[in-house]
């Protein structure tokens, strides 16, 4: 057992392991101060819900009070570990400014107010602008944050109840490229790769993939592979020195924008060098043509010219990656967020394919989700698609789904794409959408081109109900705000990247009045008077087990099968991976083994979408194209970002996260280790950059967009010249302008663009043309981490370097008993 | 030969088409999707003109190079007009307007591509057969873009 800082040493101790062995148990504890192990009353099973990995855990409750969190060993996602936001996140539950009672507004002001006096406020709302309007006026607006159930319910009541097609969650915002990726070249969303490939790998390729910050655990596996024998190469694609790009074989830090062009180069090399599994090309896809001819016109030497980055180094990826004998590839916000999102991720696909590397050991795909449970937004229906990727173009799927929910099928509303939130907010803009129910996100600090979206917010004509459990940003313009509760507050399952289902069980009561989001919904549901078409309540269900079987009902004989998942199943042991049913009863590790997939034209999820405009692929044309229903290769040309810089804004700008803070820092925000670790927001540029501009460490400096302005402190770091980076977590919560700037702006979103893209629908936060200028001088470095991507260059002084508060000292435990999975 | 009449009204309609695309972009500056991709889509055409002129050569015909020239200051007051009436209901059934001349205009070019790829067969002249078959797919692609947005934006306009 020993002690460390894991805020300095986030990623903890190495447990090597060799390729293709079982990687070891080490199991992370973090207890408030003054309790001892053996103080705690009870623990109960969770999994994290600060980020996508789905690191298992336990809660330790003492005396009815949260206390702390245990890594699971048992389980298969994280085999005891836990990160930084696992380890010290569970704090925030206990804010004293938690949200405990409704309030409504009177007299422009927020009130407090009683449950029954809040709902039948958005009832009244709701049914005069049904009747005035119809199901086109109200929207929804989810989160990834929410459980199974809660999505489902939402959903469900929703599209079968309201008849409404605006619902949409914020995994818009983070992966909604992965999804649309998957769909594109698979016909149905679904992860093809596993973690357990980061055990057999020998070539892990990242492509806008921090995994170190984002998924702190699933890095953790790979850095015990890489001080392990025989260990992988790593190929990484990031504009940033991340810890990824420093622990690379291969970094390219290609210029923001250019994704599809890299990854055409690289298709290229792989394709005029022979590096492709002809047969499996021949047996399990189409499209394989229109690939060769397209890259054709990505030689290294033009690429190189487009990204900024040596034709060697193109030459020498494509080499390792050719080369390559098990190859896991992961993807995301570099790319999600990126130009020409659905097109560059679609690229990665299609190395996989062409090479055959699918469905076999360390042969994976990881298109990565940014939020915990985004993977259930997706499934449940929550972001706009049809629960249980039915096919919203395909009326035998509309139909079934009428059936399981048993209302006449054209009170489903299928008749066009979902509207995505950005839509919505046009919606709103315009006046057409009147009531707008946001759950669980924070859409005033992460949308993109902030005055805009609060002057949509901010509007009267809009009714806006918020429900959260503090009150963010959006929550102080809200009409009505509902009190929820949150993770171990509340019981309900949630599904990570790699299809891994954990139950989150409820460790203590909510705060004050407080409600779990299930109760809201069905609440809402029986109050709007939702009924089937026999006369019977929509909603039959009412609490978490019973939306859990309702649920799994719906997914029955689709790929996101749960027929076999029971609660009583997932207590006690290791998360269960979907598909698991009658035939797979332990869940599935691996799907797309043997080179079949679930793309036939009457069961595929969708028919997809052209990956420049983004025009849904008609039926015919889809069963004409792809009649046996194998993979699709989907090839796509570069087209330059719609915002170039130009003599006024010579710069590109990207946002992103940092390790130590989650979205818009509702909850680690106010965890104190996490807070001090990363405190306020910075700017990012490079050493020559700083020179140029006469800019050094710790000097204030003002970003600016045509859009906005930020002031930050200067980060001298390892990023690519011409390029500013920007977390996006700080808003403005935390300070006197309480939903706005007051004064010089905070929020990176002032100045992002307005623009996404077209096939997936997922803002462009990764190129901005931006100008950078100097305030003043600093009293100190910037308070940014110096341990991740942040890290500074150049000299730096020691004391200033990012360290744990006297609290952050956790317990690692490695060798002990536990066999994980 | 007729030909030169076609290749004429080729050059004329993928003008037109272009231009198009970058009104109906400065006019709907406000649904950032149709003022990106319009943009974008216009390209396409633009650089049809550039080669159809290119090619006329090889058959006594002088054709201009250059896209008709974008809107100029224009464009700045078209969009700072969208701007303003981008609250305004209004604005919807000009967009679905837009958007089903846009698709009948990009059928006329998908069918003047028709009209050349079958005289280039006829001519057995291989590099304007070429020609067509690099550019009519951008042009189906251009009215299947229209025709999907026509689709997704009609039911909200029209029912609300």
């Amino acid at each position: 057992m020993a002690r460390i800082d894991r805020i300095a040493e986030p990623w903890g101790t190495r447990t090597p392991y060799g390729s293709g062995a079982d990687w070891p148990v080490r199991v992370d504890t973090h207890l408030a101060e003054g309790v001892a192990p053996e103080d705690v009353d009870r623990w109960v099973q969770t999994a994290s819900l600060l980020h996508s990995n789905g690191d298992a855990m336990d809660i330790a409750v003492k005396d009815n009070r949260i206390v702390g969190v245990r890594g699971r060993a048992v389980d298969r996602v994280n085999h005891g570990r836990l990160g930084p936001k696992d380890l010290y996140g569970w704090q925030a539950n206990a804010s004293r400014d938690r949200l405990t009672k409704p309030l409504i507004r009177e007299g422009g002001k927020l009130v407090e107010t009683d449950w029954d006096t809040a709902m039948q406020r958005i009832v009244d709302k709701s049914k005069a602008l049904l009747a005035e309007q119809g199901p086109s006026a109200l929207g929804f607006y989810t989160t990834g944050q929410l459980f199974s159930e809660e999505y489902y319910t939402l959903g469900t009541m929703a599209h079968g109840g309201i008849g409404t097609n605006h619902v949409d969650g914020n995994t818009r915002l983070c992966t909604a490229t992965a999804g649309e990726a998957l769909k594109e070249s698979f016909g149905c969303d679904g992860q093809p790769g596993s973690y357990t490939d980061v055990d057999h790998a020998d070539v892990i390729a990242l492509y806008g993939h921090n995994v170190a910050e984002t998924q702190a655990v699933l890095w953790t596996r790979m850095l015990d592979r890489l001080a392990g024998p025989n260990p992988p190469k790593i190929i990484c694609v990031d504009p940033r020195r991340t810890p990824v790009a420093r622990a690379a074989t291969v970094h390219l830090a290609p210029r923001p924008g250019t994704n599809v062009a890299l990854m055409n180069g690289i298709l290229h090399e792989i394709i005029t060098n022979g590096w492709v599994d002809q047969e499996y090309i021949r047996a399990h896809t189409v499209g394989y043509p229109e690939l060769e001819k397209e890259v054709k016109n990505y030689p290294p030497a033009l690429v190189a010219e487009i990204c900024g980055v040596p034709a060697e180094q193109i030459s020498e990826a494509a080499s390792i990656i050719g080369h390559a004998e098990r190859l896991l590839s992961t993807v995301l916000q570099g790319f999600y967020q990126s130009n020409q999102a659905t097109a560059a991720a679609v690229q990665v696909n299609n190395v996989n394919i062409i090479r055959g590397m699918l469905g076999k050991p360390g042969c994976g795909i990881l298109q990565m989700n940014g939020q915990p449970t985004a993977e259930n937004t997706r499934e449940c229906g929550a972001d706009g698609d049809l629960a249980a990727f039915r096919n919203w173009s395909n009326d035998a799927h509309i139909q079934d789904l009428a059936r399981v929910w048993n209302i006449d099928p054209m009170s489903i509303p299928h008749y066009s794409p979902p509207t995505h939130v950005m839509q919505m907010m046009r919606y709103a803009e315009d006046g057409s959408i009147r009531m707008l129910w946001v759950s669980g996100t924070n859409p005033a600090v992460s949308l993109p081109e902030l005055a805009r979206i609060r002057g949509i917010l901010e509007q009267d004509r809009l009714f806006l109900v918020v429900q959260d459990i503090f009150l963010s940003e959006t929550a102080q313009l809200a009409d009505v705000v509902l009190p929820a509760a949150t993770w171990g507050e509340k019981t309900g399952t949630f599904t990570n990247v790699d299809r891994t289902v954990h139950l989150s069980e409820k460790a203590v009561d909510p705060p004050g009045e407080a409600r779990p989001d299930l109760e809201i919904f069905i609440d809402y549901a029986h109050r709007m008077g939702l009924q089937d078409k026999d006369g019977q309540p929509l909603i039959k269900w009412h609490d978490p087990e019973s939306a859990f079987e309702a649920w799994k009902e719906c997914t029955r004989g689709r790929p996101c099968d749960y027929t076999g998942i029971t609660y009583a199943k997932l207590r006690g042991g290791s998360g269960i991976q979907w598909p698991c049913n009658d035939e797979n009863p332990d869940g599935t590790e691996r799907i797309y083994a043997d080179g079949k997939f679930w793309a036939h034209p009457d069961y595929c999820e969708t028919y997809g979408r052209d990956l420049i405009t983004g025009a849904p692929v008609e039926p015919t044309e889809y069963k004409a194209l792809n009649p046996e229903g194998k993979a699709i290769i989907k090839a796509a040309e570069y087209m330059p970002p719609h915002e170039l810089p130009s003599q006024d804004f010579p710069l590109q700008l990207i946002t992103g996260r940092t390790l130590y803070q989650f979205h818009t820092r509702t909850k680690t925000g106010r965890a104190p280790e996490l807070q001090a670790a990363a405190p306020d927001v910075w700017v990012e540029l490079s050493a020559d950059d700083a020179g140029a501009y006469g800019i050094a460490e710790g000097d204030l400096a003002e970003v600016e967009t045509p859009r906005g302005s930020v002031r930050a402190k200067v980060r001298i770091s390892g990023i690519r010249n011409g390029v500013l980076f920007l977390p996006f977590h700080y808003g403005y919560w935390d300070t006197n302008g309480g939903h706005q700037p007051d004064g010089a702006g905070r929020a990176a979103n002032e100045l992002t663009i307005t623009d996404w893209d077209a096939a997936s629908k997922q803002p462009i936060f990764k190129t901005a043309a931006a100008r950078v200028t100097r305030i003043s001088g600093g009293d100190g470095p910037s308070q940014a981490p110096t341990t991740t991507a942040s890290a500074p260059v150049g000299d730096f002084p020691e004391g200033a370097r990012t360290k744990g508060i006297a609290t952050a000292l956790a317990d690692e435990a490695t060798g002990t008993a536990g066999v994980a999975r | 030969m007729k030909f030169g009449l076609v290749l004429e009204e080729m050059h004329r309609s993928e003008n037109d088409l272009a231009h198009h695309l970058l009104v109906v972009s400065e006019r709907h500056k406000v649904d950032h999707e149709i003022y990106h991709l319009a943009r974008d889509l216009a390209r396409w055409s633009q650089q049809h003109v550039r080669d159809i002129a290119h090619i006329a050569k090889n058959y006594g015909q002088n054709l201009d190079p250059e896209p008709r020239s974008e809107a100029g200051l224009m464009e700045t007051i078209r969009e700072k007009g969208s701007g303003m009436v981008g609250r305004r209901p209004e604005t919807g059934m000009l967009l679905l307007r837009d958007l089903r001349e846009l698709y009948l205009k990009a059928c006329g070019v998908s069918a003047d591509w028709e009209l050349l790829a079958q005289a280039a067969q006829g001519m057995k002249d291989k590099n304007l057969l070429a020609l067509a078959e690099k550019c009519h797919p951008q042009t189906i692609r251009q009215m299947k873009w229209a025709n999907g947005k026509l689709k997704e934006s009609a039911t909200q306009i029209l029912v609300s």
